[in-house]
């Protein structure tokens, strides 16, 4: 048998009784997939939340501190050579 | 939640119970057959189809243009070949005979008709590998 011959056999095959699709199926994957997208927008918002609690802080710490100026020598250089 | 979301969530739900009414039938067969459950005791299939769904829906604002069947098709496979370690010892079904990742390329390729380099991809496998087990199982089913 020639290997098409067999594979619409196969389709064939394969072509058998459908299921009865229960119709509790749908509400529940709706239920389940909203509940997956409810927690995937809250963990974003929390993400976002820390991102500017960070951004807050930073600036806070920046301002009091003024990292960008030198800090002042606190050490005389060494006398030498007279 | 504002008046917005909570409109867009029932226009998705709409959407969304209006694909599945349209496509359920055909990916509960799939998924019976993958499972090699018969088709009036399939426990494994129906649990295996609502996680898919349910990705789904919860993916269905971001699908941007995809057709929800592929999707859905493609969640449903992915699933299963990560479950299929265990339990889909099959009981029964047209393709009980086969091992889970022959059933899984014979109801691809076969049944659902998806091109050799998808199902390759999507199994992580090279396209000949796939053409060899899609062949193989076609003898095993034909000599069966």
């Amino acid at each position: 048998m020639s290997a098409q011959r067999a594979e619409d056999q196969v389709r064939r095959l394969l072509d058998g009784p459908h299921p009865v699709v229960p119709p509790e199926l749908c509400p529940e994957a709706v239920r389940r997939g909203a509940r997956r997208a409810r927690r995937r927008a809250r963990g974003r918002w929390v993400l976002w939340l820390l991102l500017g609690a960070a951004f807050v802080g930073f600036m806070v710490w920046a301002t009091l501190n003024h990292p960008w100026t030198q800090p002042p020598a606190n050490r005389t250089p060494p006398l030498e050579g007279w | 939640m504002r008046p917005r979301q909570a409109r867009q969530q029932v226009l998705h739900a709409r959407e969304f119970e209006s694909f599945v009414a349209g496509a359920a039938g055909r990916l509960l067969h799939a998924a019976t057959l993958l499972t090699a459950e018969p088709p009036d005791a399939n426990p494994c299939a129906r649990r295996l189809l609502t996680d898919a769904l349910a990705r789904t829906y919860a993916d269905w604002d971001r699908l941007r243009g995809e057709d929800p069947y592929d999707r859905a098709r493609q969640e449903l496979a992915a699933r299963f070949a990560r479950s299929a370690w265990r339990a889909h010892r099959g009981r029964g079904g047209v393709l009980g005979a086969l091992g889970p990742q022959e059933r899984l390329v014979v109801v691809l390729r076969l049944g659902e008709g998806v091109a050799e380099e998808q199902v390759a991809a999507l199994l992580g496998l090279p396209a000949e590998r796939v053409r060899a087990i899609c062949a193989r199982s076609v003898a095993e089913l034909v000599r069966s």
